[in-house]
């Protein structure tokens, strides 16, 4: 019999239509598989098997009874523990929301429950997505699955790590800065994030507000457009989503034709930097590309080498304010200060959040009270903001030369834990790449081009198109995932290290 | 704390000029609140109107109530201002237990209303306030302080919020500093505050209840010395409720500042509580530079661009502006200058529309609510629509007048009656036994009792002499306790003597 995990959403999904397999087979397998290997990997803060059986036993009765589903119904999903999940515990990975239970759905969870897909659990994650390596979840670090020595990126390193160490075949990330792109490349994933305002942020605990997005993590192309399709479209519970027709990434998917599309090489994008395995993984891919037919061409965008430094004063300025209302007045976790009788509510709040919160939290909480300061906002939030227009300008321009963008989505590969953990500079630099399109607003793809020759470690490539030119990302990715798989003779993560299996 | 040093209104005046800030909140009456979909309505049990957005939960969004947007352009042309063809929402950072987000949607320096004005008028003579901006903005909570004396968070055991407040839309209009004469300051905010209130009340778009906090007035006061250009330090004088507050807060702070400034001291930027007790004003927070909101454009909402059609369509819709309506009720009524004038300044034109609306004549309605309830007003300190009395009551007191049941004395003590709560007019009659006797069987007793007490007077009466009726009439009143059909009684008197 088929291991039920190995399989693709989309091929889950086709079983379960043909009732070859029910929905509670296939959750049961994950829930398995969950039990099996999640002990070392530690992808998820909180596995809902209960839940998940329930909703699966339900869309089999219903597709027995010949109920019309969603293409994806069955098929289980594993959510970021950033998204709020009614009656499910949400903590961000912070110890500030431990044990807290939203009495409400984010809208894309609304979505997912509504198609009927069995949620398997909430997945681990930088404190509020504050970093790249996972490290900095209150509830401790997720591993790689290729290497468990090795972070698996982050923030959304659990969703990542879940998906590829087949512990959910569909998982959902969210992207400030690259938290579903960089673990995707770091974990030979697929990751997404979508056009700003493509997809609902409404119960999306809110990092960055102008920056965040949800978005698909999966193992293939295809996958990630079914469940971006299933996500995404308008919401008027989220002011900033767009109120247009979604671009049709699914049948982008399927077309998975480069012939005759334009695409710009970032020049800023490699080079110094960037580690050797991962430049030449990257240009073999721009090389199948050229030979099915795309026209490749070097752009340049000028206004990147600021992009960095904004990002870091516009994330920190949003997150300072957003995370104010964690004061445990309402909810979450209250810390009354050590010593004092009968302290005061600004005591009760300024211990508890600082009980609540770890060091990268307040680092970034201090450095956004600092650049929203009077006197300080005109050069730094201002210089900021200022940077974003610029820098939307230059992609502005690159779309008119060309019709997708790319690069190496991380200038290295999965590092040691604990490698970067004392140098915040050094791993705010891994994000050099992913941040552009988060500050001008543009969608990304991620996907995995190969292994790096010097560390046998999955590299990732990152497709850029305009606002609301999704669809784009997912032609040019399913066709260079088609090209390399071909070559492959199979999909990468065939070829990483089984995991030990407790039984 | 030292006793403060209050230098007499006018003493002060002589030596110092007035400087004034007013800043107005409005509470919209908008179904739902600012930002979600929960209701506003006053009064509910406490934390029974929230959802996740207003509770600020965890990735809850805020989405804008388009009728607030709509209200907030309202008032914004109504104040005679130009409207933003694009503006936005800033984040004001501050940590505060009422405010479920620990900062507040508000505006900053984009305002959706800005460079207005409006005319008051005080003594006869026209005044130009200036208004800098109206902006859009969201309540707090509501924090209730339990134990301790003064209801205030210093002293109290422990505190409740009740966040159903939070969420309601606000609209705050803030004027350019306003530099009148000394003497008429004081005048001149309360007929500015007064004015915004008939002419948002006009608009439909609040219920401008002083006394239920839907409309609040803060005072921002200085004072400069005569001749100089320097603005003095201010102060902000909060909680003023009334009309007559706004007045009284006026002139206790030039006292005060007067008092501070005439020592050598210098006067505290700060925040002031107004007492509507004792009329005075007591410190509440200093503010100073070190106070930083962070203010920065709220990245959750989408920036506001009314289209011009839509401005202009909502101009449309403005009602008559407060002066030509004026003179048209004025014309109506055959009120003359002062009348008109008293009537606004006693902030009774509404009452007295209402009134005649109800079926009463304008002067009766002017000589109740200038009259009877000006004085009541007066004693209780409270403004003329928060007595206890509405404008159909005092229509249904005069039609009992006018059909003879009760004459204008026993009319006060249906007054009494109806302020007091013992219900309509027609059950304080009953509940008092205050009926007009005109019943001939008891009135001609009455009279007959009268004539027999002072023949001199009837007999001046039957050689013709009628001015001497009175006398009669009086000693029926007064055996009747005032209860007496005062005509009827005439009627018999002349009737039996001539």
């Amino acid at each position: 019999m088929t291991d039920l995990t190995k399989l693709s959403a989309a091929d889950l999904a086709g079983k379960l239509a043909r009732k070859e397999v029910s929905s509670v087979e296939a959750t049961q397998a994950q829930l398995d598989r969950i039990a099996a290997v999640d002990g070392d990997v530690h992808a998820f803060l909180h596995v809902d098997a209960e839940g998940a059986l329930a909703t699966a036993a339900d869309i089999d009765a219903r597709r027995a009874a010949g109920e019309g589903l969603h293409g994806l119904a069955g098929v289980p999903i594993a959510v970021k523990d950033i998204v709020a999940t009614k009656g499910m515990p949400t903590t961000c990975g912070s110890k500030i929301l431990d044990g807290w239970i939203p009495p409400y759905d984010a809208t894309i969870t609304q979505r997912i429950k509504a198609a009927g897909l069995p949620i398997l659990g909430k997945t681990n994650m930088d404190e509020f997505a504050m970093g790249s390596s996972t490290e900095h979840s209150a509830y401790g670090p997720t591993r790689n699955p290729w290497d468990r020595d090795r972070i698996p990126g982050g923030s959304g390193g659990g969703s990542a790590a879940a998906v590829a160490a087949f512990e959910a075949a569909l998982a959902i990330g969210t992207d400030t800065g690259g938290s579903i792109r960089q673990p995707g490349a770091l974990t030979g994933t697929v990751g997404v994030k979508p056009t700003y305002g493509g997809i609902s942020r409404y119960g999306l605990v809110a990092l960055a507000s102008s920056l965040d997005q949800a978005g698909p993590v999966t193992r293939t192309v295809l996958d990630a457009a079914l469940l971006h399709e299933l996500m995404g479209g308008h919401d008027p519970m989220d002011s900033t989503s767009i109120d247009a027709p979604a671009p049709l990434v699914v049948s982008a998917a399927r077309r998975a034709d480069v012939k005759g599309l334009k695409i710009g090489i970032v020049k800023e994008l490699g080079g110094e930097g960037f580690q050797a395995g991962v430049s030449a993984r990257f240009h073999e891919a721009v090389e199948l590309l050229t030979s099915a037919g795309a026209e490749v061409v070097e752009v340049s965008l000028p206004s990147l080498e600021y992009a960095l430094a904004a990002y870091y004063l516009v994330m920190p300025s949003e997150a300072s304010s957003n995370l104010a209302r964690f004061d445990a007045m309402r909810y979450g976790v209250r810390v009354p200060p050590a010593g004092a009788d009968d302290p005061s509510a600004e005591q009760v709040m300024a211990s508890s959040r600082d009980a609540g919160f770890g060091d990268e939290v307040k680092r970034r909480i201090i450095v956004g009270t600092y650049a929203l300061s009077s006197g300080y906002y005109d050069a730094y939030y201002g210089s900021a903001q200022k940077v974003r227009t610029l820098l939307a300008r230059d992609f502005a321009s690159a779309f008119e030369q060309v019709d997708v963008l790319v690069s190496p989505t991380s200038p290295t590969t999965a590092w040691p834990l604990g490698a970067k953990l004392d140098d915040p500079l050094s791993m705010y630099l891994q994000d050099v790449a992913t941040i552009p399109a988060n500050l001008a607003g543009i969608p990304g793809i991620s996907l995995p081009v190969g292994l790096a020759e010097e560390d046998g470690l999955p590299v990732g490539l990152q497709f850029l198109a305009p606002q609301q030119a999704d669809d784009r990302l997912y032609n040019a990715g399913a066709a260079l995932e088609k090209l390399l798989e071909d070559k492959w003779g199979g999909p990468m993560l065939a070829q990483a290290p089984d995991l030990e299996v407790v039984r | 704390m030292t006793t403060e040093t209050l230098v007499p209104v006018d003493e002060a005046l002589e030596k110092y000029d007035p400087v004034m800030g007013l800043e107005i909140h409005i509470e919209l009456n908008t179904a739902t609140k600012m930002f979600c979909g929960c209701p506003t309505e006053f009064g509910a049990e406490p934390n029974t109107q929230v959802c996740p957005v207003c509770l600020a939960l965890p990735g809850a969004l805020p989405v804008v109530n388009a009728k607030a947007i709509e209200s907030a352009i309202r008032i914004g042309l109504a104040l005679n201002c130009e409207i933003a063809e694009w503006c936005r929402f800033a984040r004001k950072n501050y940590f505060y237990p009422d405010m479920p987000k620990n900062f507040q949607t508000s505006q900053y320096d984009e305002p959706i209303a800005f460079n207005g004005h409006v005319d008051v008028e005080v003594d006869g003579e026209t005044y130009r306030i200036d208004i800098e901006r109206a902006h859009m903005e969201e309540d707090t909570g509501k924090s209730l302080h339990v134990g301790g004396s003064t209801g205030r968070i210093h002293g109290a055991d422990f505190s409740l919020v009740d966040y159903n407040r939070a969420g309601i839309p606000l609209i705050e209009i803030v004027t350019r500093t306003i530099e009148v004469p000394g003497d008429k300051a004081a005048a001149v905010a309360r007929a500015y505050v007064s004015y915004v209130r008939d002419l948002i009340g006009g608009l439909g778009v609040s219920d401008v209840r002083m006394d239920q906090g839907s409309l609040r007035a803060d005072v921002n006061l200085s004072l400069k010395p005569k001749g100089s250009t320097t603005l003095g330090t201010r102060s902000e004088t909060k909680n003023v409720n009334s009309f007559r507050s706004v007045e009284r807060a006026v002139r206790y702070e030039i006292s005060r500042h007067a008092g501070i400034l005439d020592e050598g001291g210098s006067v505290l930027q700060e925040t002031r509580h107004f007492h509507e007790d004792t009329g005075t004003t007591s410190s509440g927070r200093e503010k100073s530079d070190a106070d930083d909101y962070r203010y920065f454009p709220e990245p959750d909402l989408a920036p506001v661009s009314p289209s011009r059609e839509w401005v202009e369509e909502l101009r449309a819709t403005l009602p008559e502006p407060p002066a030509v309506r004026r003179s048209r009720l004025q014309a109506d009524w055959g009120f003359s200058d002062l009348d008109m004038r008293d009537t606004i300044g006693a902030g009774a034109l509404d009452l007295i529309v209402a009134t005649v609306e109800a079926g009463t004549t304008p002067q009766a309605a002017k000589k109740w609510w200038l009259g009877e309830m000006a004085r009541r007003a007066n004693v209780t300190g409270s403004d003329l629509d928060a007595l206890g009395i509405t404008p159909t009551q005092v229509a249904e007191i005069q039609a009992l007048i006018d059909s003879g049941r009760i004459n204008d004395k026993l009319a006060r003590s249906v007054f009494d009656g109806v302020i007091a709560g013992e219900g309509t007019p027609e059950e304080v009659i009953v509940g008092r036994k205050l009926e007009v006797v005109s019943d001939d069987g008891a009135l001609g007793a009455a009279v007959d009792r009268a004539i027999e007490a002072d023949p001199d007077a009837a007999e001046k009466i039957r050689g013709g002499n009628l001015g001497v009726a009175g006398a009669l009439i009086g000693a029926v009143m007064k055996e009747m306790r005032g209860q007496a059909d005062a005509g009827r009684v005439r009627e018999l008197i002349l009737e039996k003597l001539t």
